[in-house]
């Protein structure tokens, strides 16, 4: 009995015990930094993201323009740091939207299962169609808005979260203590709320760190093709776009941005992993 | 026994390799001579898988090392061999059988490859020549037709076809040491009874010495030659299984003997009053798998007929056992008296109602709390995400009780199954599995049933456990004049406790009475197939005698 007591106490403590990877301390850094580049771009911009200069077209970097200046004179430093508003809180709503409209669908199509038949041919009809064209789509029917684009980018997500949830619970429900629920007379929403959503949480957590990623990634692709928000919010999608026209003259108009861009990512990316091996040990060294 | 031993085990010390290592092996030492088995017999956790798998050098890498002493295989030390070496000697010096078939077969490949594979690895043949042999050692082990064997796949055989096969891998290159780990286990009573004749042919036939690893005295009873009682990782006693089992030395031997239940029935308990609390009246169980498009074309449906036509009365009290082996409908005919399955026909009798017709849980509030249930596996029956309080409340909460009165009633059924009342702030994992089987039992009783469905509720604890755990059913039966209905497939433990068996074969009843008679004089020939299957039914082994001429 010893070995399995310590073996099954573990979970609990290993989120804290274990010292982390020095990349995920890297990576956490890295995004403390862009979260609050963010949150505090008023003080830490040197202008107006939208403020023009005629005078000031496409220059190099210099003391005043850290990284230069666009193709309106506008400086690309204060854009590339309001643009981090925009993608985090992009972020944000598309990871948090999918989870909290998939988990309750997720459980329910476990559960239920005349409900999942039907459940799960919607989601299989929704996967079917490429996400980015669903975007589009749906950005193109209406305004290009923040609320806008945060739905086009969610609606995809969603079939991936309910079939991870509804994997879950089936696997859950196969166990004994879930037919003992049952004898014991637990109605089914009570059921689902006490045995089989504890179970999700965990995978559901590190889904969402790659959904994160995913929708900013996915953002700045709308904003490139010229469907996202529109230039007067810079977002680092809208910003390569407008400077790939000048590539030839002035390649960090691209660079830049795209930098940030995939240290963004990247630090997400990490963290997620971090998190999916802490919660579950048996993922460990895997992709998705 | 003159011959030098195959197999000698030195002193042997393992440890766990952890920061605080612990000793899974404190030092155990036996030899096996050719054309002789060993029985290592002992509970969970005395070290005896530990023992095979360092035989084999199978260690899982990482986790357990040898701290000392030696395994001399042929007086070559198995311990200090080379990993090439070992891989060499595994197979062609000696092999392994398992005690799950099923996960030991590679489930995508056929039969033949697999065999193949075992002379490819060890033997410069050619293919006709390997397929020979392999057709070969299918008939050594008595598998029918060994060619439509050797293109099968896994799935498609029986499980003791499998365990044969896996019987028939492990010998194929005349291995001087075979090793099995609890290879009857997951078989049926009457498979196990030819897979043990089976092993005992070959053992004769090509003098391999048999080192066998169980935790069922019966079975030692019928393969041992000698046994070496184990428990926490130090050899208790060794000797010649005769003198082992009828004069005992050690005081771990005895009660270890005396745990296991005798097949003698009881006598039967009187019957005070006759009040009906459960009956079936022609339960019917058919399970159709029909996928909607073989529906569309006309196909004709699959189904099985797991339970046929089940009709008994359980009354206040008593006990019914319902024995069978796997497959047999017993544990499906539990399932529809609790209405985990519906029925497809006929009626299930709760305090007069039948509860057939009613659905969702409102409608049979009243059936839940009067019938409750125990679970094999104590392990899986408990949320392990939820503290012993919360699960003995649960059922309480749901018909209504305030959380207060419930959590102090929980408190005081704890006590009735001999638990510290401050057990309800602790989880699952912090018991031990007879604990954890105790605080299943004070959960249904939290719901004053009238009828406990037990489902194998003792099958997956060891011997000593089972007997306490036995007991303290017995108890609360008393206490609370409670029915139980006992599903099982040892009969031993039918047995011991029931009043009354069923013993069920393929969905149907073949025979029904009280149990000195079903037992001690069976009528239908497949009740006397399963208790002449029943390992060591010679042997009375809390009284340490064979009585094999009195039955």
């Amino acid at each position: 009995m010893k070995p399995s007591q310590s073996a099954q106490k573990a979970p609990r403590s290993r989120l804290l015990t274990n010292p982390p990877h020095w990349t995920t301390v890297l990576a956490l850094v890295v995004l403390v930094i862009i979260v609050a580049i963010a949150v505090f771009a008023p003080a830490v911009a040197n202008f107006e993201p939208t403020q023009l200069n005629a005078m000031m077209r496409l220059k190099p970097a210099d003391d005043t323009y850290w990284m230069g200046t666009d193709s309106y004179g506008r400086d690309l430093y204060s854009r590339v740091i309001y643009g981090a508003q925009v993608s985090l809180l992009v972020g944000a709503g598309v990871s948090i939207g999918a989870l909290v409209i998939g988990l309750p669908l997720g459980l329910l199509a476990g559960w239920f299962r005349g409900l999942d038949a039907v459940l799960m041919r919607m989601m299989d009809g929704m996967m079917a169609i490429p996400g980015i064209l669903l975007a589009i789509a749906i950005v193109a029917l209406t305004d290009a808005g923040l609320t806008t684009v945060i739905i086009a980018i969610m609606l995809p997500e969603i079939p991936q979260v309910v079939r991870l949830v509804r994997s879950r619970v089936l696997s859950t429900r196969s166990e004994t203590f879930v037919d003992a629920a049952v004898l014991l007379g637990t109605p089914p929403l009570r059921l689902i709320w006490r045995h089989l959503l504890p179970s999700t949480i965990a995978p559901l957590i590190v889904q969402g760190t790659y959904i994160y990623a995913s929708a900013i990634l996915t953002e700045a692709a709308l904003s490139f093709l010229g469907v996202g928000i529109g230039t007067e919010t810079p977002t680092w999608g809208n910003i390569m776009a407008e400077g790939r026209l000048y590539f030839a003259l002035n390649p960090w108009l691209v660079y830049w941005p795209a930098i940030v861009l995939s240290l963004c990512i990247l630090s997400i990316n990490l963290l997620g992993d971090a998190l999916r091996d802490r919660l579950d040990p048996k993922m460990k060294g895997r992709s998705i | 026994m003159t011959s030098a031993p195959v197999l000698s085990v030195r002193d042997l010390k393992v440890v766990t390799t952890a920061r605080n290592p612990a000793e899974i092996l404190k030092g155990i030492s036996f030899d096996i001579f050719p054309g002789e088995t060993l029985c290592l017999v002992g509970e969970s956790g005395s070290g005896k898988s530990v023992t095979s798998l360092v035989s084999m050098d199978l260690l899982p890498r990482g986790e357990l090392a040898v701290a000392g002493g030696e395994v001399l295989l042929n007086d070559e030390d198995i311990t200090k061999a080379s990993p090439s070496r070992t891989r060499a000697l595994r197979g062609s010096e000696m092999a392994m059988i398992f005690q799950e078939p099923m996960t030991a077969l590679n489930p995508v490949l056929t039969i033949g490859l697999q065999m193949d594979e075992v002379f490819r690895a060890h033997r410069d043949m050619r293919k006709p020549e390997r397929k020979a042999a392999a057709l070969e050692a299918f008939e050594s082990v008595s598998l029918p037709d060994p060619a439509r064997i050797y293109d099968s796949f896994p799935h498609q055989l029986s499980g003791g076809q499998r365990q044969r096969v896996m019987i028939a891998m492990a010998l194929a290159l005349k291995p001087k040491l075979l090793i099995a780990d609890e290879p009857t286990t997951a078989l049926d009573v009457t498979t196990q009874k030819q897979i043990l004749e089976l092993i005992q042919r070959l053992k004769e036939e090509q003098n391999t010495a048999v080192l066998f690893i169980t935790h069922d005295m019966g079975v030692v009873v019928d393969i041992a030659d000698r046994v070496c009682v184990m428990r926490h990782g130090e050899i208790v006693e060794t000797g010649k299984v005769q003198d082992v089992l009828s004069q005992p030395k050690e005081q771990y031997t005895r009660d270890l003997l005396a745990a296991v239940p005798s097949l003698t029935p009881r006598k039967a308990r009187p019957q005070e009053g006759q009040e009906k609390v459960l009956e079936l009246i022609g339960v019917n169980k058919i399970f159709s798998f029909q996928s909607f498009i073989s529906k569309l074309l006309g196909h004709e449906e699959h189904s099985v007929h797991a339970v046929n036509d089940v009709s008994f009365r359980l009354d206040r009290g008593r006990t019914l056992g319902i024995v069978g082996e796997s497959g047999s409908g017993k544990s499906s005919v539990a399932r529809c008296i609790l209405r985990l399955e519906d029925p497809t026909s006929g009626a299930v009798v709760v305090n007069g109602n039948d509860i057939v017709p009613l659905r969702g849980q409102k409608a049979l509030a009243e059936a839940r709390r009067a019938v409750q249930m125990i679970f094999q596996d104590p392990n899986r029956s408990l949320n392990p995400r939820l503290r012993v309080g919360e699960s003995l409340i649960e059922g309480p909460l749901n018909s209504g009780e305030a959380r207060a009165e419930a959590m102090a009633r929980a408190g005081d059924i704890l006590e009735i199954v001999r638990l510290p009342r401050e057990s309800l702030d602790r989880y699952p994992h912090q018991f031990s599995g007879g604990q954890r089987q105790r605080i299943a039992i004070a959960r249904a009783l939290m719901m004053s049933p009238d009828v406990i469905v037990a489902d194998e509720a003792v099958s997956a604890l060891d011997v000593s456990v089972q007997a306490q755990v036995l007991e303290l059913l017995a108890e609360v039966q008393k206490r609370q004049n409670l029915a139980v209905l006992f599903i099982t497939h040892d009969l031993r433990v039918a047995a011991q406790i029931c009043d009354d068996v069923m013993v069920m074969q393929r969905g149907k009843v073949v025979e029904f009475g009280p149990a000195e008679q079903v037992l001690a004089h069976p009528q239908h020939a497949y009740t006397r197939d399963l208790i002449n299957a029943a390992p060591g039914r010679d042997w009375d082994f809390a009284k340490g005698r064979n009585i094999g001429a009195l039955v």
